[in-house]
């Protein structure tokens, strides 16, 4: 007599508030342990890159804030990259260090996020309560300096839009005398903690080889120690002048990666601390009329200005015959921008490299021979955005 | 290999008549090659000591519907060891099958199955080919030059029938694209500035 196994079919999502965003996994279990986990995604897709092919390179911008929109003005960054890398234009050292404040802005944005929804998810809920004010504060300066909390549109090809905002620099420094503390309270309250530990060591282990064939970047490729990190090893802007260390992790384990963003996000605070010691004053973008806008001032008094600005907001610059791939550090990972040119003012075509799309793509790896309960605990610290993910 | 220059005689020296073109831009390697060299070209990429590209970064195809080849598939590798980029490209006609990298890189999956979604190239030996970010049920490639932007289809919440059903696109105002673009092009004198 043979007994027949059965197994059974767990539809998880589209609405559930572990599935950071709308994901649907169709999970197959046998009793608790998950067999298989096939994520459906696309829910969000709003054609972001179909977008970018009918816009100028200027209305480009906003799309990527709303791509993983934790972290806007990360991506903004890669993209400017590529079109300065294409047209060779020289940003003046103040942009780069305001750009470098600002990605290291978002990255401590993300990571909080992301620690304390992870900590919320295996049951934990002060956390989130403590680190979101500290978000506030953050999306505070965001406001000050680019006029919107979330989707920033900051960054431009050639440097920043606007100055910093006076009495910015010595608000953003205050926060960082303060926010090593709070990393402290956040951490007394998990990294020893008995139910969090039980929850997450040990679960959704990545081995050095497979974080590689799976092609996953940043805290997911470092938890399991490659030390790769693209602002040390491809530096762009000024990190290549800034002091700091690289977390990485020792088991690859849902653990480890949440260490890492800890430890990642105080070097952040010290990348800040040093960009602000350090920032020189001067133009904020590049003084090239054909790229960027001439100030106010000038429109009303210099013909060749309001033809300028005529132009630039109505064809917009045009980007010469290109192919190029740029990629930053964003906070979840490796994001690249492949941006093919054809001399015209719109991108023939800007493929968006996600680093949250590949993440996921593991999910069936990672879980496999888990129980159900740490499937939450699995995509939470895989640092699942789903603007990015489904572009 | 620490220079990209040796680099990238090495690989043509290697692979003499896999390459039909190579060249050093932007810090990356580009390398053309033939249709059905491609896994030879990657796993040599991937498994020699001298350039170890164990980093699948992304799969992506590229539109030219004017062109006899239409299509363009593009693979971009990195390699952590000695901190390199390469780009693969190919052409391709419409019907042509594309082999799978799913044996070399496990990550090429969902990258595939977006350009299939997006291009409506087919792979060969892929797994799990399917739609990825699209609806169910779509029809069409968004990504292909020919997809109208507005799309074919929108959605909403019927009242009568109580549930969601899908219709032609309706606009009230025609989407506008305008032309801004000049065909001026400068003066003659000023050209002849440019080049020099």
């Amino acid at each position: 007599m043979t007994k027949e196994k059965k197994t059974l079919n767990l539809n998880f999502g589209p609405q559930h508030p572990a599935a950071h965003g709308v994901l649907r996994l169709i999970l197959q279990l046998d009793g608790e342990v998950v067999e298989k986990a096939d994520p459906h995604i696309g829910l969000l897709h709003r054609g972001t890159e179909k977008l970018i092919e009918n816009k100028t390179y200027t209305q480009a911008v906003p799309y990527f804030d709303r791509l993983d929109y934790v972290a806007p003005m990360n991506q903004e960054h890669a993209f400017a990259l590529a079109i300065e890398k294409i047209l060779k234009i020289d940003v003046p050292t103040r942009a780069k260090y305001i750009r470098v404040i600002f990605c290291e802005i978002g990255r401590i944005l993300s990571h909080i996020l992301n620690v304390t929804t992870q900590a919320m998810d295996v049951g934990a809920l002060t956390p989130t309560l403590w680190g979101f004010e500290e978000r506030e504060k953050l999306m505070g300066f965001y406001e000050r300096v680019s006029g919107s909390r979330l989707h920033a549109n900051y960054f431009r090809a050639g440097g920043v839009h606007k100055d910093l905002p006076a009495g910015l620099d010595n608000d953003i420094d205050e926060f960082c005398n303060k926010f090593p503390k709070i990393i402290d309270d956040l951490e007394t309250l998990l990294t020893d903690n008995r139910i969090f530990k039980q929850r997450n060591v040990d679960i959704g282990i990545v081995s050095k080889q497979d974080a590689l064939d799976y092609s996953f970047s940043g805290v997911m490729l470092r938890g399991s120690g490659v030390a790769w990190d693209l602002r040390r090893s491809q530096p762009y802007d000024c990190y290549d002048d800034l002091e700091f260390k690289i977390p990485i992790g020792k088991n690859g384990d849902c653990y480890d990666r949440y260490l890492c963003r800890i430890e990642e996000m105080r070097e952040s605070v010290k990348i800040i601390k040093q960009c602000l010691e350090n920032i020189p004053k001067g133009p904020i973008k590049t003084e090239d009329g054909k790229i960027s806008p001439p100030p106010k001032k000038e429109i009303k008094q210099s013909m060749e200005a309001l033809i300028h600005h005529f132009k630039l907001f109505t064809e917009g610059y045009r980007v010469d015959k290109d192919e190029i791939y740029t990629a930053v550090e964003a906070p979840k990972g490796e994001f690249g921008v492949y941006l093919i040119s054809d001399g015209s003012s719109k991108p023939y075509k800007c493929k968006i490299r996600a680093p949250g799309f590949t993440h996921l793509q593991a999910m069936d790896y990672l879980i496999k021979g888990h129980m159900l309960a740490d499937v939450p605990a699995v995509l939470g610290s895989m640092d699942i955005v789903f603007g990015e993910v489904d572009r | 290999m620490k220079n990209l220059k040796d680099l990238e005689k090495f690989i043509n020296s290697e692979l003499t008549y896999k390459i039909n073109k190579s060249f050093i831009k932007h810090d990356n390697i580009y390398l053309n090659i033939d249709h059905d060299e491609l896994i030879d070209v990657v796993s040599f990429l991937k498994t020699n000591k001298e350039t170890k590209f164990r980093q699948l970064i992304e799969i992506t195809a590229v539109d030219y519907p004017e062109s006899e080849y239409r299509f363009k598939m593009v693979y971009l590798l990195l390699s952590h060891e000695y901190n390199k980029r390469v780009i693969i490209d190919y052409s391709l006609k419409e019907n042509d099958i594309i082999s799978s990298l799913t044996s070399l890189f496990p990550s090429a999956n969902w990258m595939e199955r977006e350009v299939f979604d997006m291009y409506g190239l087919s792979f060969k030996n892929h797994p799990d080919l399917r739609r990825i970010l699209t609806d169910y049920g779509f029809k069409g490639h968004p990504l292909r030059k020919d997809f109208p932007l507005t799309g074919h289809n929108e959605v909403r919440y019927s009242e009568e029938e109580k549930k969601v059903i899908y219709e032609p696109v309706k606009l009230e105002q025609n989407y506008r694209n305008f032309d801004y673009e000049s065909p001026w092009e400068g003066t003659k004198y000023i050209k002849e500035i440019k080049k020099s």
